[in-house]
């Protein structure tokens, strides 16, 4: 260790109105380390390192980098002084090439551009050299969200940077891509870099990261090696009480058929063949689980079970009746729930309000609305509501949305779609986002679902969250359904296998044909 | 926002505190605005006094040259009725998230639907003819919107595109029908014949050009403010301007929502050209509007799409231009000088609108 270290930051007080996001928070950075991050929503983690990178101002206190007090106005001055941040929620233009986002902003633009064979080449020599398989030409709405990562860590990169900052970098990746993003995490500390990073997900907390720090309330509660500690200790730090692992849960009692897909074939938004002839049940008093690398159509699943995706063949029924092709509008109205893949695109309206955000689907129903007119009063109930009993840390039921930290969104979600009381609930990734604490609560709440004989089909990445409350899991594959598990962690490598779209040793029923 | 709010003791009480954001809001809100057309107009200054015009004068009088009598006071009004009914209008396409540019060919289009019910219909009374005219106006408008609408929804063409190229085809059309099929036989000029009385707009005061044109815009303004922020029509319209991805989930008919949203601004201004025609010149001309369709977009910017406040900055708007007329007779600024100065304001107002955004972002 240093004996200086390479960041310091000194007492930093930062307060939004009457949320005090940092607290006086003190902390230190060693050169060439991985430090971790770790608190429960709304702690102040993204604010902190917003501060750092330039995007916020502190209203007191002292960041010292290499030795020298600075005081960043903008990304920019941060970025000049090789400090790059990758945001939680990302910041690309979306109709703009890789390359064009690189630039934008750069001062002499007109320069640039004349450069921009200079551009390319550059981004490609960083591609290659760092595996990230970003193709400078690529137009970033054509791009999954892994892919929107890398881009954005190229993006550092490409500027040239000392300390990378990453906010909760692995929420939105699947586990092949967790591990990719690790393993470089590592190459870049070889390279003489230092990465601060902030997740939620402890184990791989604990895999890479040289020391971590755990904020609460906007403090911090305390920075420890990684080797002096495990999981349980930094859940209580971070949480305040002991966290459990395994959610304790009765046997499933399933009921009725409530939603039924037969053979439901439809082709992807670019027009490839995306399912190709799903068929499952869903009973009451089930949760069944969809595993699966993504990209395998479990978007497209979501999306045609939403009416938002025209399906070729096949049929959705729902308590009986045919939903096949229905606007959103009608399967909503038949109490289907939502809780989507990317909030930030499909699941709140980022410059509205809490309050009006709870009411996106029903905003013409009473009493939120009596004859046309918006009725203010039970909107802020209910909203207040929901905002108690999931302990939503915000400020005030017409602060806008924006303002809430990443998780506390992803909470508002959940209670939103839970509250409508629906018959069927469809889940895109649960948890993302969510802390631990959060997420144990969340989970609970998914599970009473279940036992109040709610039929839930539970799409994900995150294997944890189908192990903890799925009563079976089904594997997705090339738009299939290539098997069913029960959810038994010791059968974790035949899952591996079926997500990889290897059948053969698998003990299963046999298919027709 | 929260910038001006930052006490570092926390000595005021929760409700207390609201208050003073909320006022802060407001301030930098409001601010904004006039800070952009106070710069503008200082930038004006310098212009025309790096030309050798007294500057401050010139300015004095584009602010102030008008409001001599209770009569200017009456023209500016004239001139703010389509500004505020465009204006207000577009604020409603705009919060949807639709660029509607032609706001001037909808006026055309009103205008010529406007002379037509009201040079024809005979026999009708006042109390009939003339609420008449403004509906064939506002519907005109409105359908020629719903074209560019149309095209947009149905084949994801620019509404930007469109609305210009209606902008076109509508002055175009009025000028062939003013010299043509609907020409005046006994006029040497291009215009159509004089509107029957019954189906002239109202005036407020008899010997006075202004009519009630300017209480129904206002009215019509209040109702726009009204329906966005409190209807659930108006909520859904937002919804989709804002987000039309989570509207669609959320089960908004994203198309209905656009067309209605684009075709309440062309009724506005449709309505607009039928004031133009019934209350101000009871006749269709080439050149009925000196270009309103346009400055209400800038109206409607620098009312935030807020209608409430685009009865403010439609007045503001109105009183630039009387004042700019009042100079061009009183003063030897040439009129280039005076549109430079029109197009500086605008072009403040989007800065400072930008600027606003930072100063909420930065917080
Ligand atoms: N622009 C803002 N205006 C008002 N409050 C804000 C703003 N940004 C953050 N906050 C508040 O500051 C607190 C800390 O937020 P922050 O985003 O740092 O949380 P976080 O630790 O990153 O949580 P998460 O794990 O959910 O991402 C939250 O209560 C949040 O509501
Ligand atoms: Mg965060």
């Amino acid at each position: 260790m240093s004996p200086k270290p390479f960041l310091r930051i000194e007492n930093i007080r930062k307060r939004f109105g009457s949320v005090v996001a940092s607290d006086g928070v003190s902390l230190e950075i060693d050169e060439g380390e991985i430090h971790a991050l770790l608190g429960e929503n709304g702690a102040g983690k993204s604010v902190l390192m917003s501060m750092i990178c330039g995007m916020v101002r502190p209203d007191e206190g002292e960041i010292v980098y290499k030795g020298q007090s600075v005081r960043f106005n903008s990304p920019r001055e941060a970025i000049r002084q090789r400090i790059g941040m990758v945001h939680q929620h990302f910041m690309l233009v979306p109709n703009l090439t890789v390359a064009e986002n690189y630039i934008l902003g750069q001062g002499s633009a007109l320069r640039v551009i004349n450069d921009m064979d200079k551009v390319h080449a550059r981004i490609r020599e960083l591609s290659e050299r760092y595996a990230l398989d970003v193709r400078p030409e690529a137009r970033i709405e054509d791009l999954s969200v892994g892919e929107q990562q890398r881009v954005e860590i190229l993006k550092a990169l490409f500027h040239g940077i000392d300390l990378l900052i990453l906010d909760e970098p692995t929420a939105v990746l699947t586990p092949q891509e967790t591990d990719r993003l690790l393993a470089l995490m590592g190459d870049l500390v070889k390279d003489g870099k230092t990465v601060v990073f902030i997740s939620h997900k402890l184990d791989e907390v604990m895999r890479v990261s040289n020391r971590i720090s755990v904020m609460r309330d906007g403090r911090l509660v305390k920075t420890v090696n990684v080797a002096d500690t495990d999981a349980r200790g930094l859940a209580r730090m971070m949480v305040g009480r002991d966290v459990r692992m395994e959610l304790p849960r009765g046997p499933a009692a399933p009921g009725r058929i409530v939603l039924s897909i037969e053979n439901l074939a439809c082709r992807s938004e670019t027009g490839l063949p995306a399912l190709r002839g799903v068929s499952l049940d869903v009973r009451s008093g089930e949760i069944v689980g969809i595993a699966g690398v993504s990209g395998n159509g479990q978007t497209e699943l979501s999306l045609a079970l939403c009416g938002l995706l025209p399906v070729d063949s096949g049929r959705v029924v729902l308590n009986g009746q045919d939903i096949t092709g229905l606007d959103p509008a009608r399967i909503n109205a038949r109490s289907v729930a939502h809780i989507p893949e990317d909030r930030h695109k499909h699941g709140i309206v980022l410059p509205l309000s809490l309050g009006e955000n709870t009411i996106l689907q029903r905003y013409n129903e009473s009493p939120f609305a009596t004859s046309g007119m918006l009725n203010r009063r039970p909107i802020r109930e209910h909203t207040r509501d929901l905002i108690r009993r999931f302990r939503i840390k915000s400020r005030d039921v017409d602060q806008k949305i924006s303002e809430l930290s990443g998780g506390n969104q992803q909470k508002l979600v959940v209670a939103r779609e839970l509250a409508r009381n629906p018959d069927f609930i469809l889940v895109n990734q649960l948890t993302r986002g969510i802390d631990i604490g959060a997420m144990e609560f969340v989970m609970e709440e998914m599970l009473k679902q279940r036992d109040n004989g709610r039929a839930i089909l539970l799409i994900s990445t995150e294997l944890e969250e189908l192990f903890a409350i799925c009563d079976r899991i089904l594997v997705m594959f090339h738009g299939e359904i290539l098997g069913e598990l029960p959810p038994d962690r010791n059968r974790l490598d035949e899952l591996g296998l079926l997500m990889a779209g290897q059948t053969a040793n698998v003990v299963q029923p046999p298919l027709a044909g | 926002m929260e910038q001006v709010n930052q006490g570092r003791e926390n000595v005021y009480p929760q409700a207390a505190q609201a208050f003073y954001r909320t006022l802060s809001q407001a301030a930098i809100s409001a601010a904004t605005p006039i800070a952009a057309v106070l710069v503008a107009l200082a930038f004006g200054a310098a212009l025309l006094w790096v030309n050798g015009f007294n500057g401050s004068d010139v300015v004095t009088v584009m602010i102030f040259g008008s409001f001599q009598d209770m009569r200017s006071v009456g023209e500016i009004l004239l001139k703010a009725t389509p500004l505020i009914l465009i204006g207000a209008g577009l604020c409603v396409a705009f919060r949807c998230s639709i660029w509607n540019i032609g706001a001037e060919g909808q006026l055309y289009v009103g205008a010529i639907a406007a002379t037509l019910v009201g040079t024809n219909l005979e026999g009708l009374s006042v109390w009939v003819h003339a609420p008449l005219v403004m509906l064939a106006g506002a519907v005109a408008g409105a359908a020629w919107a719903g074209i560019a609408g149309y095209l947009k929804v149905r084949f994801q063409a620019s509404e930007i595109v469109t609305t210009i190229m209606l902008n076109y085809i509508a002055i175009i059309l009025t000028s062939y029908l003013v010299t043509g099929p609907m020409k005046d036989a006994s006029a040497a000029y291009p215009q159509s014949a004089r509107l029957l009385r019954e189906a002239w707009t109202p005036r407020i005061v008899s010997d006075m050009r202004l009519h009630i044109g300017i209480l129904v815009a206002v009215v019509l303004a209040v109702a726009l403010y009204i329906f966005l922020q409190k209807s659930s029509r108006g909520f859904a319209l937002r919804v989709v301007g804002l987000n039309p991805h989570a509207a669609r989930y959320a089960g908004m008919n994203v198309k209905r929502n656009v067309m209605i949203a684009i075709c309440i601004s062309g009724a506005m201004a449709g309505l607009a050209g039928a004031f133009e025609v019934a209350g101000v010149t009871h006749r269709l001309y080439q050149n009925i509007s000196p270009g309103y369709g346009f400055e209400g977009i800038a109206v409607a910017l620098l009312a935030n799409n807020n209608p409430l406040a685009a009865i403010i900055s439609g007045g503001l708007f109105a009183t630039l231009r009387s004042g700019s007329e009042v100079l061009q007779i009183t003063s030897q600024v040439p009129q280039v000088l005076v549109l430079v100065i029109q197009g500086i304001v605008i072009l403040s107002v989007v800065a400072f609108a930008k600027l606003r955004d930072t100063l909420r972002i930065v917080a």
